[in-house]
């Protein structure tokens, strides 16, 4: 370590072959992502720090003969945590996370219209005393601006380190960047600068009293002002009860009676507001045209009246923009089907291609236009600084909820999947507040309750236009505002009991608005893209072969028997196309009763009781069952379910739930039946990689298991009480 | 006065801050120290919370965490 007070010389420095690892580190939206994609490329590798689900991305990079391994960090204002993600980031650069060497050398990324905030985490960087490279991104708004920054004397003040103007957008300046990068690892002999004396001889005078304690001074300084977990058990095991008092009395002799942090702020904006001057030719002030849009949407009628316009347009746009593409690819997965099923011999091998692979699979794929649109709007949403927007215009109404605006975006988020969303909740720094949130976002309209509510909504909702908008476009709203509604009155009931507690804060650094960048949102997209398909092919088909097999299997003899035994029969009375119709017939009730005495028709029978209150057949409630481990599979077991029922028959799948019937004949999909399985499918949680990732995240079963209960029941009672009123 | 006073447009100086509460202190590390010059944007629905510009960096919080900053007007708004 450099600090290290020993003056051994490290053995890594002899050995040659070994690769340099690099910290990406800087404030949020500083655009440290995009210049993290931009110089590893597609060299990336996603993986989660042991013990925390804090995501660890890393990548390479070549530069000659050397390899270069970054850690791209969340974003931080400082080296004291507030969250779990912050506390990861400080842990990793103090190198105390097991299988994350200790950085090598930093590279430090700062918004360039944002050098004021930004200075206070360079100042604790650079006392790191390790190479570090200062990346200014955005340097093409700085210069839209008129801002000039002077490089060299910022290098200057930070003891003598490279900085690069670049554009992360377009990749201006990043050959440079490389360069400065490629020098400054090699570089151990610049000296350390101090931005707080006092601060380093506190912890100076501290670190001998610890001798041998292997805490650098830096851990020392953060146990000083931060009660540094790590630190002061150090501190303990070297001193005993006497550490505390200790870390008191040097903390007192800095600070008196005021809060560390405060202290520490004093001090680093001093030298800031002192140095700023120097270091930039004039203030950052957004140009007045973005300022007069920005001022006017920001005020909070014109926002409210854009946000709820957008939130409606995007469920238009969900459903209206996507049909012709949805269309496009029905008639391929039809067209396949049909082909398989007449070039195949008829039998297993032909059926499970046709009914179950391609029918189950394609029933799911065909929503990928779907997910797209509404991955698009969340990606432009973040991309643009708009999803902070929301969460400043809603905080009010959060509040009142028990959560606080932060929830907003994590909320918001869970419209597209509940799994990154909850992950997304670690901003959160309160524990009661996140797991407030984390419990009302599977609540939120996921994108794979879009299949069965474009199903069900396209087949049973009659197409009208109402005023200016679509007649199931509403309907489907008003799916979400159920979802919302859930979502709001689980936050408030939880605040209210188990999780009550003092009201959440709220600060906010709310970024500019910002050009959305096409590589960027197209990288983005893909990569939600490729998971929704990489879902559809992996667990989403294992479903649907499963229960292909279960629909399939076993095949009763002599039902087959009496088939062609009728079939013979009506040959020799009929001809032309009354024979054929009447063959049709009888294929058709032949494969209705080879289903229903197949093992999904025996387990669908078994559990048709518990459901029948709610007016779903023995086949509904099978597809149900088969979506409990990931409810889009729902979908894709109804195709198959309905598609083996009745193999002549060659219209879609939702005209084939429109025909479905009782045995007595009556229909099956009524509408209190229909808006009462919607209901179900708002509340009801089934997905077990949400589950999983609610285990993850508050580290106990207890969660999951109350949320997985709780949204069951709920959704039971929705759809028994609709289904019950509705048919009175 | 407090940030808490302050209306759209209007420009400020921070003469005192009582940093008691931790996203006070938050509020610090992001810049709101004394001596630090500020402007402020408006609010969101009822006004709560508020938003503000300090060197080019929009932030927001909440009134009650604003009512901790003593300021001194500087000047209104200039265009």
């Amino acid at each position: 370590m450099a600090e290290s007070a020993s003056v051994s010389i490290p053995l890594e420095n002899i050995t040659v072959s070994r690769s340099v690892s690099i910290a990406v580190v800087g404030n949020p939206n500083s655009g440290k992502s995009t210049l993290f994609n931009r110089v590893t490329g597609l060299n990336q590798r996603t993986a989660n720090y042991p013990g925390v689900t804090v995501e660890k991305r890393t990548g390479k990079l070549t530069l000659g003969s050397r390899v270069f391994n970054l850690i791209d960090l969340p974003g931080i204002y400082s080296l004291s945590p507030e969250s779990t993600d912050e506390r990861i980031v400080v842990d990793v650069l103090l190198g105390r996370v097991a299988g994350t060497p200790l950085p090598d050398a930093l590279l430090a990324v700062v918004d360039s219209t944002r050098l004021y905030q930004s200075l206070f985490l360079l100042q604790q960087l650079a006392e790191l005393g390790r190479p570090m490279v200062v990346a200014l991104t955005m340097a093409d708004a700085a210069a839209e601006q008129q801002i000039a920054i002077d490089c060299d004397a910022l290098g200057e003040k930070l003891g003598g380190v490279p900085v690069c103007e670049v554009v992360a957008t377009t990749g201006k300046g990043f050959s440079a960047l490389r360069s400065c990068m490629a020098e400054a690892v090699d570089r151990s002999d610049a000296e350390t600068p101090q931005f707080w004396p006092a601060l380093r001889r506190e912890a100076v005078a501290l670190e001998r009293d610890v001798r041998g304690s292997d805490l650098s001074l830096v851990d020392i300084e953060r146990t000083i002002i931060d009660e540094d977990p790590v630190g002061v058990e150090a501190i303990r095991r070297a001193l005993g009860p006497e550490g505390d008092r200790r870390i008191a009395a040097h903390r007192n002799s800095l600070c008196g009676d005021d809060p560390p942090l405060a202290v520490e702020s004093r001090v680093r904006y001093r030298w800031i507001s002192e140095a700023l001057p120097r270091l930039q030719s004039r203030a950052p002030t957004p140009l007045r045209w973005k300022r007069r849009i920005v001022d006017w949407i920001n005020r909070p009628y014109p926002a409210t009246v854009l946000f709820l316009a957008l939130m409606a347009t995007v469920f238009q746009a969900v459903f209206a923009w996507a049909t012709p593409m949805m269309d496009l690819i029905d008639a391929a997965a039809g067209a396949l089907g049909e082909w398989v099923a007449s070039t195949l011999p008829a039998g297993a091998v032909a059926s499970f291609l046709a009914d179950g692979v391609i029918a189950g699979v394609g029933s799911v794929v065909i929503f990928l236009p779907q997910i797209l649109i509404l991955f698009l709007f969340i990606i432009l949403m973040e991309d643009t600084g708009y999803l902070a927007r929301t969460a400043f215009l809603m905080d009010r109404a959060m509040r009142a909820v028990g959560l606080s605006g932060q929830s907003v975006v994590p909320l918001i988020s869970g419209f597209a999947c509940a799994v990154p969303s909850i992950m997304a909740t670690r901003v959160i720094p309160n524990r009661r507040d996140r797991i407030a949130t984390i419990m009302a976002t599977p609540f939120m309209t996921c994108s794979a309750r879009l299949p069965i509510y474009a199903l069900l909504i396209a087949a049973f909702v009659p197409n009208l236009t109402v005023g200016f908008a679509n007649l199931q476009g509403l309907v489907l709203f008003g799916l979400y505002l159920l979802g919302i509604l859930g979502g709001v009155a689980t936050a408030l009931l939880l605040r209210k009991s188990a999780l009550r507690g003092p009201k959440p804060s709220f600060v906010l650094a709310l970024p500019e608005f910002r050009m959305p960048n096409a590589r960027t949102v197209l990288m983005k997209l893909a990569d939600r893209a490729w998971i929704f398909l990489r879902r559809a092919g992996t667990v989403i088909f294992a479903v649907a072969v499963v229960v292909w097999a279960l629909a399939y299997f076993p095949r009763a003899d002599d039902i087959e028997s009496q088939r062609l035994a009728a079939q013979v029969e009506v040959q020799a009375v009929l001809e032309g196309d009354a024979l054929a119709a009447e063959i049709a017939r009888i294929d058709n009730e032949a494969a209705a009763a080879q289903l229903a005495q197949s093992w999904l028709g025996r387990m669908g029978q078994g559990v048709e009781p518990l459901f029948r209150p709610l007016g779903w057949d023995w086949r509904v409630s099978a597809a149900v069952i088969a979506g409990f481990p990931a409810r889009e599979v729902v979908v894709a077991v109804l195709g198959t379910i309905y598609a083996v029922g009745s193999e002549a028959d060659e219209s879609s799948l939702a005209e084939r739930l429109t025909s479905a019937t009782w045995p007595d004949g009556r229909i099956v999909f009524t509408l209190p039946m229909v808006l009462g399985l919607l209901i179900f499918y708002a509340w009801c949680l089934q997905c077990a990689a949400t589950l999983a990732v609610i285990k993850r995240e508050t580290n106990t079963w207890r969660w999951p298991l109350f949320a997985w209960g709780y949204m069951t029941a709920l959704g039971y009672v929705g759809a028994l009480l609709i289904f019950q009123i509705g048919s009175v | 006065m407090t940030l808490a006073d302050l209306k759209r447009g209007d420009r400020a100086r921070i003469d005192a801050v009582d940093p008691v509460e931790p996203s006070v202190r938050r509020l610090m590390v992001l810049g709101l120290v004394e001596g630090a010059e500020l402007e402020c944007l408006g609010g969101s629905l009822g006004g709560d919370p508020m938003e503000l510009r300090i060197h080019g960096s929009a932030l927001s919080l909440r009134r009650a965490d604003a009512r901790r900053f003593r300021v001194t007007s500087t000047a209104g708004a200039e265009d």
